[in-house]
C-alpha cells in the first residue's frame, strides 16, 4: 500500500464557491460528481468564463447554481427556464446553462420546458433526474417509476413517469443525451457538445438519491446505486426514444448515449434582426 | 438593426389610447425588453410593443404564461436591460410569485396591471379597482411595495417613465395598477422631446470593480447592481442571502434584509410619494380617490363647491408607499373624509387608520365606474 | 361646456373611426379636451359598436357619455338600442336610408349619408359623409379641425376620397339648411 495522498489543488476549485462548503447534499448523492464534471466542462469548452451562466430553480439540484464560481441565479421553483430566456434575449453575448431537477424542471417548470424547447430558445439544459423529490424528504415526482415507493406513494407509486429523452426530442430538442453519474467521462463529453451547440440542448443525467429513493426502493445506498447503473445501463446512441423508459428494477435496462444532435432555426424574437 | 426612421421618442401632441400611451411611455423611460402574455384589457400595450421594441433594437417576447413572462423580466433586468410586463387581475395573481423574486433579489423591473373586475376570472372587459391591496400583500412575507395609479392617458405615458426611474433608483420591481377605463380611453396625451426627458439608470458598481457583492448597500440602503456577464461571478437567490448573495438560513440576516428592503422604500417615501390635491387647502370634506373613479371625484367635488359645500380632492398617484403623513396633516379633527373606489374598501381601510377616524365609503366592486353623482351625495351627506 | 357625443352603426362601419377623428381634431385641432371611449366585448364584432365622446372646454372628469347631447346612428340595430336615450334638447342624426324613425321632428337630422358614399364611388366612406353632415349640424368641432385630423389619420391614398366624403356630408347639411 501506498501512503495517503493529498491533493493540493482540484483543476476546477477557481470554479467552486469555497466559502460556501460544506455543501448540503447527503452522502451517496450524485449531485456532487454532476457539479465537478459540468464544471471541467465549462473550463474545457474554453467560452470564457466570464460569459457563463448558470440558472437554477428550486431543490437539491436547484442549489447547484450556489456552489459554481459563476454568474449563477437561484431562482423560484420551476421557473429557471424562463428567467434563463430573459438573461439570453436580453445580451446573447451569454451562454445560459439551466441546471435544475426533475421535479423542478418537468413537474411545476413543465409548461416552460415544453416552450422553451419548440422555441429552440438558445438554452443548454442539464436535469440531474434523481427519481424523487429529494429535498423535501423523498415524495414522489414526474420521473418517479411506477410502482415505486415514497413518502407520498407508501402504497407504490400509481403514476407512470415521463421518459424525459423522449419529451424532449419529440419536442425538438436539438440535442438531447443521458448518461448517469457513474459515466462521467461520456457524460463530460455530452456536455461539451452541448456547449458547442446553439439552441435548445438537454442532457437528463441519471443520479443516486439513497436517502430519497434509493434505500427505500431496493437499490441501497449511493455506491449501490453506481453498481446497478453499471449493471442496468446499456449504450445506444440508435435506440428508439419512445422504448427509452426507466423503471429501475433489477431485471430492466436503462439506455444511455447522446441520442439527437440535429439543426434547427435558433428562436429570435419576432422583428429581430441579427 | 434599428429602422433608421423610427423614433423612440413620439414627441409631440397626441389623441391615443391609454395602453398604448403606457407603452409609448415604457419605450420614452428606455424600456428594452417586454415578456408578457396576452389579457384583457391589457393586450393592447404588448400589441403596440410587438410592433415598435423590434424595430428599436428592443426585445418583445410573448410567454406561455405569466409565471414565465415575470421571470423573464428579471433575467432580462440582470443583463443589464430596462424590463416590463402588462397583465390584468388573474395574470397579475401568477406574477405574484416572482414578483416576490424580484423584491428579495431588488431587481429593477416594471409590472403593469390593467384592472378588471375581479376575483378570479370576473369581469374581463369591464373595470374594477381591486388589486391594490394585492400590490401591498399580494406575494408571501413582507416588503414595501411602490405602486402608481394613473387616472388618463396622459399619466399611463408619465407614470411609465415614474415607474421605470423608481425602479431602477430603488432597485426594485414597481407595479403601475392601471384600471380598464384608463387603458382603453383616448384622449389628449402629450409626449416631451427625448431630451426634456428626465430618465434614471440603476446604480452600478464602480469602473473596473471586480467580485462586486450584490447586496451590499450603500448608505441610502441601495445596493449598486452588478450584471450577469460583466465578471463578477455574482450570486442570486430568493433564499434569505448575506451581502455576497449567499444563504443564509438564519434569523438575524433575515430580519436585517428583509428590514432593509422595505426601509430602502420607507426612508425615500417622501420623493417617492405622489399626490394631487385640489382645494384642500380650506376643504371640509376630502375625497380621497385615484385612478378612473378620481376623475369621478374631481368632477364631484366641483360640483360641491357650486353648491357652496367646501369640498377637496386629495388623489394618489402613488398608492404605496401610502401617504399616511399627509393624511395625519389633513385629518385635524374636524375634516372628514369620504373614500371612493371601485372595490370594497381596501383603500378606505387604510384611510381610517391613518386619519383615526372613520371615512364614507363610496364603494362599488367593479364593472362600471362610480358616478360623480354617487360621490356628490356622499360629500354633501358627509357636511351636514 | 361639455357635450357629449354617441355614434353608433354596426361593425365595419367605421364607427370608432369616425369617433377617433372627431376626437382628435377637438383636442389636437380645436384645443379642447376630449375623451373617447368605445364599446367593447363580443359586439365590437359585426353587431352593434358605439363610439362615445366627451368634448368640453374644461379638463374632462368623469370620461364616459351618460346623456348624449347628440346620437348618431348608422344602423337600425343601433337606433334601436340607443334612440331612447335620446332626451329633450338632444339631437338625433342617422343614416336616412338605414335607419327607419316613426314620425319626424326637429330634434332628427338625417342624410343618407351610405347612398351618398356609394355615389363618391366607395359606400366605405360614409361614416366620413356622416361625419361632414355630423360636423356642420352639431359644429362640436370645427371644419378645419376635422379636415386636418382626417387627413393625418387615414392612409395617404385614401385622403383624397375621405376628404371629399366629408365635404359632401357637410355641404348636405348646408344644403338642406
Amino acid at each position: 500500500m501506498s501512503g495517503e495522498i493529498y491533493v493540493q489543488a482540484h483543476p476546477v476549485d477557481h470554479l467552486v464557491r469555497a466559502d460556501r462548503l460544506p455543501h448540503i447534499w447527503c452522502p451517496g448523492c450524485g449531485l456532487g460528481s454532476a457539479t465537478a464534471c459540468f464544471a471541467s466542462a465549462m473550463v474545457d469548452s474554453g467560452l470564457p468564463l466570464d460569459k457563463q451562466v448558470v440558472v437554477s430553480g428550486i431543490g437539491c439540484t436547484g442549489r447547484v447554481a450556489g456552489y459554481l464560481n459563476v454568474d449563477s441565479f437561484h431562482t423560484t421553483h420551476g421557473r429557471a427556464i424562463p428567467f434563463a430566456i430573459g438573461l439570453k434575449l436580453a445580451n446573447p453575448e451569454l451562454q445560459v446553462t439551466v441546471f435544475s431537477g426533475d421535479g423542478d424542471m418537468f413537474a411545476i417548470g413543465g409548461n416552460h420546458f415544453l416552450h422553451a424547447a419548440r422555441r429552440n430558445v438558445d438554452l443548454n439544459v442539464v436535469c440531474i433526474n434523481n427519481f424523487n423529490y429529494g429535498m423535501t424528504g423523498g415524495q414522489f415526482g414526474p420521473t418517479t417509476p411506477l410502482g415505486a415507493r415514497t413518502t407520498t406513494t407508501p402504497h407504490g407509486n400509481a403514476e407512470p413517469p415521463f421518459n424525459l429523452v423522449h419529451v424532449a426530442s419529440s419536442l425538438g430538442a436539438v440535442f438531447v443525451a443521458r448518461w448517469t453519474v457513474l459515466h462521467i467521462r461520456q457524460l463530460h463529453r455530452s456536455m461539451l457538445r452541448a456547449l458547442d451547440k446553439r439552441g435548445f440542448r438537454f442532457i437528463e443525467v441519471l443520479a443516486p438519491c439513497p436517502v430519497g429513493f434509493g434505500k427505500s426502493n431496493d437499490i441501497g445506498e449511493g455506491l449501490d446505486e453506481m453498481w446497478f447503473y453499471r449493471r442496468q445501463c446499456v449504450i445506444d446512441p440508435e435506440t428508439d426514444l419512445a422504448q427509452a423508459t426507466i423503471e429501475m428494477k433489477h431485471d430492466s435496462r436503462i439506455v444511455l448515449g447522446d441520442f439527437v444532435d440535429i439543426e434547427r432555426p435558433v428562436f429570435r424574437p419576432s422583428g429581430w434582426e441579427e | 438593426m434599428i429602422a433608421a426612421a423610427e423614433r423612440r421618442v413620439l414627441a409631440g401632441r397626441h389623441f391615443m389610447n391609454g395602453d398604448t400611451a403606457c407603452a409609448e411611455g415604457a419605450l420614452a423611460a428606455g424600456c428594452r425588453f417586454f415578456a408578457g402574455y396576452p389579457i384583457t384589457p391589457s393586450t393592447e400595450i404588448a400589441e403596440r410593443l410587438a410592433e415598435r421594441l423590434p424595430r428599436l433594437g428592443g426585445c418583445f417576447v410573448q410567454m406561455e404564461d405569466e409565471l414565465g413572462s415575470m421571470a423573464a423580466i428579471l433575467g432580462a433586468s440582470w443583463a443589464g436591460a430596462k424590463a416590463m410586463t402588462a397583465t390584468s387581475g388573474p395574470g397579475f395573481t401568477l406574477m405574484m410569485e416572482n414578483f416576490g423574486l424580484g423584491l428579495m433579489t431588488e431587481t429593477p423591473c416594471v409590472i403593469v396591471n390593467v384592472q378588471r373586475g375581479g376575483p378570479s376570472t370576473g369581469l374581463p372587459t369591464l373595470v374594477g379597482q381591486a388589486d391594490v391591496m394585492q400590490a401591498k400583500w399580494g406575494s408571501h412575507g413582507d416588503y414595501e411595495p411602490i405602486a402608481y395609479a394613473p387616472a388618463s392617458p396622459q399619466e399611463m405615458f408619465d407614470l411609465l417613465i415614474a415607474a421605470f426611474n423608481a425602479a431602477e433608483r430603488y432597485r426594485m420591481p414597481v407595479l403601475v395598477m392601471a384600471d380598464e377605463v384608463v387603458g382603453h380611453m383616448t384622449e389628449g396625451v402629450t409626449i416631451p422631446p427625448a431630451e426634456e426627458l428626465h430618465l434614471v439608470g440603476r446604480k452600478r458598481p464602480p469602473a473596473g470593480a471586480n467580485g462586486w457583492l450584490p447586496y451590499a448597500a450603500d448608505g441610502d440602503l441601495v445596493p449598486p447592481m452588478p450584471l450577469a456577464g460583466e465578471g463578477h461571478h455574482i450570486h442570486v437567490t430568493g433564499l434569505t442571502h448575506d451581502e455576497r448573495g449567499y444563504p443564509a438560513t438564519d434569523a438575524v440576516v433575515q430580519d436585517q434584509l428583509v428590514r432593509r428592503i422595505s426601509q430602502k422604500v420607507q426612508v425615500h417615501a417622501a420623493e417617492i410619494i405622489s399626490l394631487e390635491e385640489l382645494l384642500t387647502h380650506d376643504a371640509e370634506t376630502i375625497v380621497v380617490s385615484y385612478g378612473c373613479t378620481a376623475r369621478s371625484a374631481r368632477q364631484a367635488v366641483l360640483a360641491a363647491r357650486e353648491r357652496g359645500v367646501k369640498a377637496g380632492l386629495l388623489r394618489l398617484i402613488t398608492l404605496w408607499p401610502f401617504p399616511g403623513e399627509r393624511m395625519r396633516e389633513l385629518a385635524d379633527g374636524s375634516r372628514r373624509f369620504v373614500v371612493a373606489e371601485m372595490n370594497l374598501g381596501q383603500m378606505a381601510r387604510e384611510v381610517e387608520r391613518h386619519t383615526r377616524a372613520p371615512a364614507v365609503w363610496v364603494t362599488h366592486a367593479g364593472g362600471a365606474m362610480i358616478p360623480p353623482t354617487a360621490i356628490l351625495r356622499a360629500i354633501m351627506e358627509a357636511a351636514t | 361646456m361639455r357635450q357629449e357625443i354617441r355614434l353608433a352603426g354596426f361593425g365595419g362601419q367605421g364607427i370608432i373611426l369616425a369617433g377617433y377623428v372627431l376626437g382628435k381634431a377637438a383636442t389636437l385641432y380645436d384645443g379642447k379636451e376630449a375623451v373617447l371611449t368605445q364599446s367593447y366585448g363580443p359586439e365590437a364584432r359585426g353587431g352593434t359598436c358605439a363610439a362615445e365622446l366627451v368634448i368640453s372646454d374644461q379638463p374632462i372628469g368623469y370620461p364616459l357619455v351618460t346623456q348624449p347631447d347628440f346620437v348618431v346612428c348608422m344602423s337600425q340595430e343601433s337606433f334601436n338600442k340607443y334612440g331612447s336615450a335620446i332626451v329633450a334638447g338632444a339631437k338625433a342624426i342617422v343614416d336616412a336610408d338605414l335607419v327607419e324613425v316613426p314620425g319626424s321632428s326637429a330634434w332628427l337630422h338625417q342624410i343618407p349619408a351610405t347612398r351618398l358614399a356609394q355615389e363618391l364611388g366607395n359606400r366605405i366612406v360614409a361614416n366620413m359623409v356622416m361625419l361632414g353632415f355630423v360636423c356642420a349640424v352639431t359644429q362640436v368641432a370645427s371644419r378645419a379641425a376635422l379636415e386636418e385630423a382626417l387627413r393625418t389619420t387615414v392612409r395617404p391614398r385614401v385622403v383624397e376620397l375621405n376628404l371629399r366624403a366629408f365635404a359632401q356630408g357637410f355641404e348636405h347639411a348646408v344644403a338642406g339648411a
